[in-house]
C-alpha cells in the first residue's frame, strides 16, 4: 500500500513598509525613480556612513505585531547578517536575529475545512536589498540601490500549514491586517509582499518533521499554490526513491512548474550574525506600547461585524466591501456623505466590481473620490438623472474621477421633467408605431416596453422611464 | 635591540629640556602650538596664507624623510587659506583655531580629497562627503593640509602596514612612529602640521603620540561623531586630537565634539568647554597607578617616566597611590576578538563594486570579490578579517565573541570600581619606546601585546590622554597616559596640564639622524606629494 | 599550539571572508590564527557565568530619525567612485540566481 504523506508548511513573509523614507537614511522609498536616484552614502554602503533608525518602522512593526496577537520585545536590537552579494551594498544586511521586535503570536484563518490558528513565531525589522538587472548586451549585471534600505518586516510563521488553501488563507488574512493598519500596500505582484515557502513532507502519523526546503520567487497566489504542489511532489518522489531531501533554498520557476537550487558552493550559509555596533537598542516603554495600541485602527473582522450591525447589508456584500481597505474606506466615506449605505453598497458591488473586473484591476487601485459617488447617488435620488444616465456618469467617475454634477451639466444629461415636451415626444412615438400600439391594446403588455424604449431613445435617455411609462399608459388607455 | 648607551639614567636626568630644538629668536612659525598660531593670526601678526605656506614649506622640507603624509593638498589649502582669511575679517570665524592648518588621518573622510585608509583597496577613493569632525573643524576655520599615513585601516601599531610605505619617527628615522595614527603624530612632531586628527581603536592615538613626543587624546566613546570615520572596530573607534600640548588638545576637542544625529552612538554631552579645565591645580586630586601595569614586560625607563610624572603630581598636591586594577591580561584577547569580528564585517563593503580597487582579471562575480579583496588588502588586514570571520562563524560565536563581550563587561566593572576611589589613573602608554622599523611585524602577537596599557580604555569607552615626559637613553620620547572615567575628560586635561606646567615646554626636534639626514630630507622633500 | 586550524577551516573562512590565499599564505594564516586563538583561550580562565555580554558601553537607546525625506538625487556623487558603471548603475559581472 502506498504511503500517505502530509505536507508541513511554514511561511516567511516579507512586507515592505509604507514609510516615506528608508529604514536607516532619509532617502525616499518612492517607486519608479531612475537607477540610483534615491540613494545616499548610507544606503550604498559608502565608507564611514552610519545608519540611524526610522522611528516609523518601529511603530509599524509594533502595530502589525499587536494585530497578529504577538508579544512585543520591549528591549530589541539589530544584528548584522553577513553575506556577499552585489545588491547588498555593505555586504551585510541589518536585520534582527537575537531579539526580534515581535514574537509568539498567531492569526485565525478560515478555509473550506474550517477555522484554524496559524502561529507566528516572530516578526523582525530589516532592510531590503537593491535590484540587479541583467544587461543582455554586455552580459553583465547592473546594480540599482533605489530599493536598498527600504524597510521590511519579516513575518515568520510556525510550521502550522498543511496545504495551499491554508497558505493562501493565511496570506490573505495577513495582507488584510497589514493593509488595514496602513503599514503596507502588500502587493504580491509588485513585490511589496513576498512569501518564501518552507516545506517538508512526512508520513502521516509521524511526529518528526522532514527535511525542509525554502522556496523563493513566488509572485502570485496561484504560483504559491503550484509551487506547493510541485515541491511536495518532488520531495515525495525523492523519499520514495530512498533519496534524501537536501535542506536548501530553491527558486520556483512558475513557467516550468519546478524549483531549482539557488546558491552556489561559494555561499556557505554561515551569516555570522552579531549585534550591529552602529545601532543602539530599541526600548519600548509601556506608554509607547499603549499609545500604539490606542491608535490601532479597526481591523477587518471588527469592521465586518459593524457593517452588518450598522448598515444592515447582506453578509456577502459586507465581506466583499471589507476585503479591501480601499473599498471599505470608499464605502464608509460615501455613506457618511449621502447617508444611503444600501445605495452605496449597490454601486460598489455592482458597477464598481464590474468595471474592476473588466479592467483587470484590484480594489486597492480605485482612484475616485467618495464625494463624487455620493453626489451621483443624490442626483439619482433627486430625479435629476435617471439610472441609465447615472451608469454612464459613473464610468466617468470611475475612470477620470469626474465631477458628476459638472459632467451632467456639460453633456446636457438632466432628465427632462417638462411634461409638455415629454407628451409631445410620446405622441410622436405612438403615431410612428401603430403596430405596437395595436399589439398593446390587444393585450400584449410587452409592446409597452418597446414604446417606452423608443421614447427614451428619442429623448436621448434624458427621461424618467417611470414617467414615460405612466404617460404612455394614460394616452393609450 | 638595545643600543649601547653608556649611562641611561644620566641621560634621563638631563631631560627633557635638552631637546629644545629651536628656541627664542630661532623659533619659526611651525614651532608654534596651534593656539599660539591662532593667536598670531587673530592679532593679524601673520596671515592664514603665511601660516599655511609655512606648514607646506616644512612638509616639502621634511616629509620626504618622515613620510607622515599620504596626500598633501597644497593648492586646496592655499585657496582655503584665503577664504578663511576673509572669513576671519568678516567675523565668520572667531574661534581660537581659525586659520590654523591641520593634518587629517587618512581614514577620516574629506570631501573632494582622497581618503585611502592607507590601503590599495581605496587607492583612488574621493569621498563626496566629509566626516562630522572635519565639518566641525571647518566651521571653526580650519585649513586642511592633507591626509596622513596610517596602518592600513588602522590595523597596526607601527604605521608599517600602510600600502604606501611606512612613516618614520622624526626623533630617529630608523624607528617607527607608532600607530596606527603614526602619520598624524609624526607630522605634528616634525612640525609639519600644528595639529592633527587621529583615531583610536586600541591605542592608535595615545601610543604613537607617546612614541613621537606629542600629546594625543582619545575622548570618551560617543563624544566625537564617528560619521565619516571609516570603521575598523565600530564599538571602539573614536576620533581625537593630536597636538604639541594639552591646551591645544583641549581646544581641538572642544571644537570637534558634537552631538551628531547621523551617528546613533553619538552622545549629547553637557559641559564640553574642555579648555575651562586648563588649570594648574591638582590639589587633592586622587591619582591611582595600576600596579598590574608596572610588572613584567614594562621597560625600566618607561616605568621611571611614570614614577617621574607621579612625583610631579604628588608635589603639586595630588594624592598618588598604586592599586590593583585586575583583569589586565584579558584585555588584549577580548579586544582582538571584538575588533576583528567587527572589522571582518565593516570591511566586507570593500569588494570592487561601488568604489576603490577592482582586480583586473577575474572570472565571474565571486572571483572578482576574492581577487579584488586579496589584491587590495594587505597582510595584517587579511589576518584580522580571517580571524574575525572565524570567531563569528557558526559554532564559535558564543565561545569567542560572547565570551569577549562578557570579559569586556568585567573590565568595565573593574574600571568602575577604580574610579570610585580615584579621579584619574596614571599609566604607561606603551611598554617600550618606539621600536626600529621591521622589528614588530615579524611577530604579530608580540605587536598586539604592545597595546596592553591602551586597549582596555577602548573596551571601557574611557577617555585617555598621552603626554610626553622625557626621552629614553636612545633619545626617543616616552609618554605617560592619564585615564579618566567616562565623560571626565576635564579631569585628565587638568591633571595633564598641571603636569605639563611643571615639565615645561616640550619643543620640536629636528629629525635626529644627523645633518646628512636633513640634507637627504630636503632632497626627498623636493618631490613633495601633491593631490592628483 | 593547542588550536590546530585545518586546511578545510582556512578554506571555509576564505569563502566567508571572500579572500583568496596562496598556499604559502594559507600556511601562515593557519599558524597565525592558531596562535591567536591559543592566546584568546586565556579568556577561559575567567568565570563569566552570569555576566551579561556588553555590546554598548553606555545604556543609550532609542535613537531615531523622523520619517521625513531629507535626501535628494545624489546619483552623480554615489557613482563618482564606481570602478565601472553603465546607465546610472554599478556594473558587475553577471550574477545568476
Amino acid at each position: 500500500m502506498a504511503k500517505q504523506y502530509e505536507t508541513v508548511i511554514g511561511l516567511e513573509v516579507h512586507v515592505e513598509l509604507a514609510t516615506k523614507t528608508k529604514i536607516f537614511c532619509g532617502c525616499s522609498t518612492a517607486f519608479g525613480g531612475a537607477p540610483n536616484t534615491h540613494t545616499c552614502p548610507v544606503c550604498t554602503g559608502m565608507p564611514g556612513s552610519l545608519p540611524v533608525l526610522n522611528r516609523q518602522v518601529v511603530e509599524y512593526a509594533m502595530a502589525v505585531g499587536l494585530a497578529t496577537n504577538c508579544q512585543i520585545h520591549q528591549y530589541c536590537k539589530f544584528d548584522r547578517k553577513n553575506y556577499f552579494y552585489p545588491d547588498n551594498p555593505q555586504n551585510y544586511q541589518i536585520s534582527q536575529l537575537y531579539l526580534p521586535i515581535c514574537h509568539d503570536g498567531g492569526i485565525e484563518i478560515e478555509t473550506a475545512a474550517g477555522k484554524k490558528v496559524i502561529g507566528i513565531h516572530e516578526i523582525h525589522m530589516e532592510e531590503d536589498a537593491g535590484k540587479l538587472v541583467h544587461d543582455e548586451w554586455e552580459d553583465c549585471s547592473l546594480v540599482d540601490y533605489n530599493r536598498s534600505g527600504v524597510p521590511l518586516i519579516e513575518i515568520v510563521s510556525e510550521p502550522d500549514m498543511r496545504n495551499a488553501d491554508e497558505v493562501i488563507a493565511y496570506l490573505d488574512k495577513l495582507r488584510l491586517i497589514v493593509q488595514y493598519l496602513g503599514a503596507s500596500d502588500c502587493k504580491l505582484q509588485e513585490g511589496s509582499m513576498r512569501a518564501d515557502v518552507n516545506l517538508s513532507v512526512r508520513e502521516v502519523g509521524s511526529e518528526k518533521f522532514g527535511t525542509r526546503t525554502e522556496m523563493k520567487n513566488l509572485n502570485s497566489f496561484k504560483a504559491i499554490a503550484r509551487a506547493i504542489d510541485g515541491e511536495r511532489a518532488r520531495q515525495i518522489e525523492l523519499l520514495e526513491e530512498g533519496k534524501p531531501v537536501i535542506q536548501e533554498t530553491r527558486r520556483w520557476d512558475d513557467n516550468k512548474e519546478y524549483s531549482y537550487p539557488m546558491r552556489s558552493k561559494e555561499d556557505a550559509h554561515d551569516y555570522r550574525y552579531f549585534p550591529d555596533p552602529d545601532l543602539v537598542p530599541v526600548v519600548i516603554s509601556d506608554e509607547w506600547l499603549q499609545a500604539v495600541k490606542d491608535r490601532q485602527p479597526e481591523l477587518r473582522t471588527e469592521k465586518l461585524a459593524r457593517y452588518k450591525r450598522e448598515f444592515d447589508i447582506p453578509d456577502y456584500d459586507a465581506g466583499i466591501l471589507t476585503e479591501s481597505k480601499r473599498m471599505a474606506d470608499i464605502f464608509e466615506e460615501t455613506t457618511a456623505l449621502c447617508g444611503r449605505p444600501k445605495k452605496v453598497s449597490n454601486w460598489l458591488m455592482g458597477e464598481t466590481l464590474r468595471l474592476l473586473k473588466e479592467e483587470n484591476m484590484e480594489p486597492d487601485e480605485l482612484g475616485f473620490s467618495p464625494a463624487y459617488l455620493a453626489k451621483l447617488i443624490e442626483l439619482v435620488e433627486e430625479g435629476t438623472i435617471n439610472q441609465t444616465v447615472a451608469k454612464e456618469v459613473f464610468e466617468r467617475i470611475f475612470y477620470d474621477n469626474a465631477d458628476p454634477e459638472k459632467y451632467v451639466e456639460e453633456h446636457g444629461l438632466k432628465t427632462v421633467n417638462d411634461e409638455g415636451e415629454l407628451k409631445r415626444v410620446v405622441e410622436e412615438v405612438i403615431a410612428a408605431n401603430p403596430q405596437s400600439v395595436a399589439d398593446y391594446k390587444g393585450g400584449k403588455d410587452k409592446a409597452l416596453g418597446f414604446l417606452v424604449g423608443q421614447t427614451m431613445k428619442a429623448m436621448k435617455g434624458k427621461a424618467n422611464p417611470g414617467a414615460v411609462n405612466k404617460l404612455l399608459k394614460e394616452l393609450l388607455a | 635591540m638595545q643600543e649601547s648607551t653608556p649611562d641611561k639614567t644620566q641621560e634621563i636626568r638631563g631631560l627633557p629640556w635638552r631637546y629644545g630644538g629651536r628656541k627664542g629668536k630661532y623659533m619659526q612659525l611651525t614651532d608654534l602650538t596651534a593656539l599660539e598660531l591662532g593667536r598670531k593670526i587673530k592679532e593679524k601678526e601673520i596671515s592664514v596664507r603665511e601660516a599655511v605656506q609655512a606648514s607646506l614649506d616644512r612638509i616639502a622640507q621634511t616629509d620626504g624623510a618622515v613620510g607622515g603624509f599620504v596626500t598633501v593638498d597644497a593648492k586646496g589649502a592655499l585657496a582655503r587659506a584665503d577664504e578663511v582669511q576673509k572669513g576671519i575679517e568678516s567675523g565668520q570665524y572667531t574661534g581660537a583655531l581659525a586659520g590654523v592648518p591641520v593634518a587629517v588621518k587618512d581614514n577620516i573622510c574629506t570631501e573632494g580629497l582622497k581618503t585611502t585608509c592607507s590601503s590599495k583597496i581605496l587607492y583612488n577613493f574621493v569621498p563626496t562627503y566629509s566626516a562630522e569632525a572635519v565639518l566641525n573643524l571647518q566651521k571653526a576655520g580650519a585649513v586642511i593640509l592633507g591626509k596622513t599615513n596610517m596602518d592600513e585601516f588602522a590595523m597596526g601599531s607601527t604605521t608599517e602596514t600602510s600600502a604606501f610605505g611606512p612613516t618614520r619617527n622624526p626623533w630617529n628615522l630608523e624607528h617607527v612612529p607608532g600607530g596606527s595614527s603614526g602619520g598624524s603624530c609624526a607630522a605634528v612632531a616634525a612640525c609639519e602640521a600644528p595639529y592633527a586628527l587621529g583615531s583610536d581603536t586600541g591605542g592608535s592615538i595615545r601610543q604613537p603620540a607617546s612614541f613621537c613626543g606629542v600629546t594625543g587624546l582619545k575622548p570618551t566613546y560617543g563624544t566625537v561623531s564617528r560619521y565619516g570615520l571609516v570603521a575598523y572596530g565600530s564599538s571602539l573607534d573614536q576620533i581625537g586630537p593630536i597636538a604639541k600640548d594639552v591646551s591645544d588638545c583641549a581646544a581641538i576637542l572642544e571644537t570637534i565634539t558634537s552631538y551628531d544625529r547621523k551617528d546613533s552612538t553619538s552622545i549629547d554631552r553637557r559641559e564640553t568647554d574642555f579648555t575651562s579645565a586648563l588649570a594648574d591645580d591638582v590639589k587633592g586630586l586622587r591619582v591611582g597607578i595600576p600596579s598590574d601595569y608596572l610588572g613584567e614586560g614594562l621597560d625600566d625607563e618607561v616605568r621611571a617616566a611614570v614614577m617621574q610624572a607621579a612625583d610631579v603630581l604628588r608635589e603639586k598636591g595630588a594624592v598618588v597611590e598604586e592599586f590593583d586594577l585586575s583583569l589586565v591580561e584579558y584585555a588584549i584577547p577580548a579586544y582582538y576578538v571584538i575588533a576583528s569580528a567587527e572589522a571582518s564585517s565593516n570591511l566586507a563593503r570593500f569588494d570592487g563594486v561601488k568604489y576603490g580597487y577592482r582586480a583586473k582579471d577575474y572570472e565571474g562575480l565571486h572571483n572578482m570579490y576574492k581577487k579584488s579583496r586579496s589584491e587590495g588588502f594587505g597582510e595584517e588586514v587579511k589576518r584580522r578579517i580571517m580571524l574575525g570571520s572565524f570567531v563569528l562563524s557558526s559554532g564559535y560565536y558564543d565561545a569567542y565573541y560572547l565570551k569577549a563581550l562578557r570579559t569586556k563587561a568585567l573590565i568595565k566593572q573593574s574600571f568602575d570600581r577604580a574610579f570610585e576611589k580615584y579621579d584619574v589613573i596614571l599609566a604607561p602608554a606603551s611598554p617600550t619606546t618606539a621600536p626600529k622599523l621591521g622589528e614588530s611585524l615579524s611577530d604579530p602577537l608580540k605587536m598586539y601585546l604592545g597595546d596592553i596599557y591602551t586597549i582596555s580604555v577602548n573596551l571601557a569607552g574611557l577617555p585617555g590622554i598621552s603626554v610626553p615626559v622625557c626621552t629614553d637613553g636612545r633619545g626617543l620620547p616616552i609618554g605617560v597616559q592619564l585615564i579618566g572615567d567616562c565623560f571626565k575628560e576635564k579631569k585628565i586635561i587638568r591633571a595633564a596640564y598641571a603636569y605639563e606646567q611643571a615639565r615645561g615646554r616640550w619643543a620640536a626636534p629636528e629629525p635626529a639622524a644627523g645633518e646628512a639626514a636633513l640634507d637627504n630630507m630636503q632632497a626627498a622633500g623636493s618631490a613633495a606629494k601633491e593631490v592628483g | 599550539m593547542a588550536n590546530i586550524i585545518s586546511d578545510e577551516t582556512i578554506e571555509y573562512v576564505g569563502i566567508l571572508a571572500k579572500l583568496e590565499l596562496s598556499d604559502e599564505e594559507k600556511e601562515q594564516a593557519k599558524h597565525d590564527i592558531g596562535r591567536m586563538l591559543d592566546y584568546v583561550d586565556k579568556l577561559n580562565e575567567l568565570d563569566t557565568s552570569g555576566v551579561e555580554p556588553l555590546s554598548h558601553v553606555f545604556p543609550v537607546n532609542n535613537v531615531f530619525r523622523e520619517d521625513v525625506v531629507t535626501n535628494g538625487d545624489e546619483r552623480e556623487e554615489i557613482l563618482a567612485n564606481a570602478p565601472e558603471e553603465k546607465d546610472g548603475a554599478f556594473k558587475v559581472p553577471k550574477t545568476v540566481e
